[in-house]
């Protein structure tokens, strides 16, 4: 923590503000359209960002994303029947990420004892368990949906104001976690979990933690998914869309945040701009994940950041 | 009393029968090298030390206490610091990152540093690439790593699982000189190999197993000798 602030690290920091406020006005210019794929893109980034903790960093293989943005999403939509307030918002994410790290628990607690995939088949298979759950609560109006989900007082281009800040903290919050000694010993595991396990890493604790934050930034970004659509429905997250943060994560590069976030906006335009073949936007993604492994097999930008790139050009300028 | 006594310990994978009852001790001070063929249970035997693999039945006591009930962690914290088979370096961080995680649970920023140097004095190659990454290393080099990072924790007694496996002869002997220096700076050794003359060239004792049994055992000198031995592993 003492590196925290740190002559590169506040450049870092005013450049990413410099960013979120340029998109800012972006979305200020921009048509309705372009608008909607901005907010797309930015809550596909949220919840890719923890799934990307979770497979890139401590290497464990997650496929029910969809159940803890789903948490997100009707705990905020069930708050939002009394009203649509950024207090009532908050208090949604809140219960949705209690619920969220409730129901992570209980998978990863069994789960992580164990070495190898066991986690991709239990997550795929609660998140059906969530989704069909949800189906038949009344609280959560069932196979319907819930509806009417808009912010009463805040509109697309303050909730995507909101949407830019909780990237920015979400980045710091696993930058911090992965550059801790806590992160560390979570990247161990990813490496080789035998020789971590006798270097006296705790590998289970640190294989839930990762899965936690994770699993509860899915319910973040699940939490804008109501007054984004306006209506939510449980269809809204089967196993497609756990599989479509994953793509964003395998494209990015496991371990890579920056990858994430271009991936993400890289799949949220290329969504609009197929929004007239839905048929093909299917193929299309297949292609690109073939190409992707064919020809960076690590993705884009592979386990490096943007912030790689400049400081070795700088070392070799030296 | 021995420093790591082991009493009728015995290992089940699932419904085969990996130790069937093994006894041994390794005092202070010693190299002690366990041999044997292919699945004798050699690493088995390691592993149940370690606390990587749970036990089925005996005990397992170092220093008077018993490892078999303790984790992992805890087994690293007491002083026992495994070598795993195979390396098994961490490819992704750097060569001192490596090392650094073998200080995973010490805390003395002072303390680690000096183990760190006491490190480097042994492996002087791990200091020129200390920025690299690991991955980027040779096979001795990773060896050499993997044996650091155990160092690292400043154990009283080192599990060395197959140092030799995989590295070119004048290799396999660099490193068996580094082992017998790390015993004279006072860590004591438990040495699995498949590389039995080697094994024999620098062990104070021996144990020789064969399918979950030991079968045989004395000091190294002995046994190098012995008709028995020189037939099944020394080549005649």
């Amino acid at each position: 923590m003492k590196h925290l602030f740190t002559k590169k690290n506040l450049m870092w920091l005013l450049f990413g503000a410099l960013i979120c406020i340029a998109m800012y006005f972006v979305f200020g210019v921009v048509t309705q359209k372009w608008q909607k794929t901005l907010i797309t893109a930015a809550y596909y980034i949220i919840g890719a960002l923890g799934l990307n903790l979770i497979i890139g960093v401590s290497g464990q293989f997650s496929l029910g994303h969809a159940g803890f943005i789903a948490i997100g999403a009707y705990s905020v939509g069930v708050v939002f029947q009394g009203d649509a307030t950024l207090a009532n918002f908050a208090l949604g994410i809140a219960i949705g990420v209690v619920i969220t790290c409730a129901v992570a628990l209980i998978i990863a607690v069994p789960t992580f004892r164990l070495r190898g995939d066991y986690l991709a088949i239990a997550t795929l298979g609660f998140s059906e368990i969530i989704r069909i759950a949800i189906q038949n609560m009344k609280i959560t109006g069932g196979a319907s949906g819930l509806s009417y989900l808009s912010f009463e007082n805040i509109n697309d281009h303050g909730m995507f104001l909101m949407m830019l800040i909780t990237i920015v903290l979400s980045i710091l919050l696993i930058v911090n976690f992965v550059k801790s000694s806590h992160g560390r010993a979570t990247i161990s595991v990813r490496e080789d979990e035998i020789a971590s396990e006798a270097m006296g890493v705790n590998t289970t604790k640190y294989k839930t933690i990762a899965f936690l934050i994770g699993a509860s930034l899915a319910a973040i970004a699940g939490a804008y998914v109501g007054p984004m659509n306006f209506f939510i429905k449980p269809g809204d997250f089967g196993f497609q869309k756990s599989i479509d943060v994953l793509v964003i994560v395998v494209l990015g590069g496991m371990g890579s945040l920056s990858g994430t976030v271009i991936a993400g906006i890289f799949i949220a335009v290329i969504n609009t701009l197929l929004q007239n073949y839905s048929d093909i936007r299917m193929i299309l993604y297949a292609i690109i994940l073939v190409t992707t492994m064919i020809f960076r097999p690590k993705g884009l930008f592979g386990n490096k950041e943007i912030t790689d790139i400049f400081s070795k050009k700088r070392k070799e300028a030296e | 009393m021995a420093m790591l006594e082991i009493k009728k310990l015995e290992l089940n994978y699932g419904v085969i029968k990996a130790l069937k009852g093994i006894d041994m001790e390794v005092n202070q001070g010693e190299i002690v090298t366990l041999i044997g063929a292919n699945g004798a249970g050699k690493s088995s035997t390691l592993k149940a030390i370690s606390g990587i693999e749970k036990i089925s039945g005996g005990e397992i006591l170092f220093n008077g206490e018993e490892l078999s009930k303790m984790n992992a962690q805890d087994i690293v914290k007491v002083g026992v610091s495994q070598v795993p088979e195979g390396r098994r370096i961490f490819a992704g961080m750097s060569v001192l990152e490596n090392l650094e995680m073998g200080a995973y649970l010490r805390k003395d920023a002072e303390e680690i540093k000096e183990s760190l140097e006491l490190v480097y004095k042994h492996f002087p190659i791990l200091k020129d690439r200390s920025k690299q990454n690991a991955a980027t290393l040779s096979g001795g080099e990773q060896q050499m790593l993997a044996m650091g990072r155990a160092l690292m924790s400043k154990p009283k007694l080192l599990l060395l699982d197959e140092p030799s496996m995989g590295l070119a002869p004048i290799l396999v002997k660099s490193i068996f000189s580094i082992i017998s220096d790390i015993k004279e700076q006072g860590t004591t050794v438990l040495l699995v190999e498949q590389n039995a003359r080697m094994a024999l060239s620098i062990a104070d004792r021996a144990y020789v197993m064969e399918t979950g049994k030991i079968v045989l055992s004395g000091n190294g000198k002995e046994l190098m000798d012995s008709e028995e031995i020189q037939k099944a592993y020394l080549g005649g």
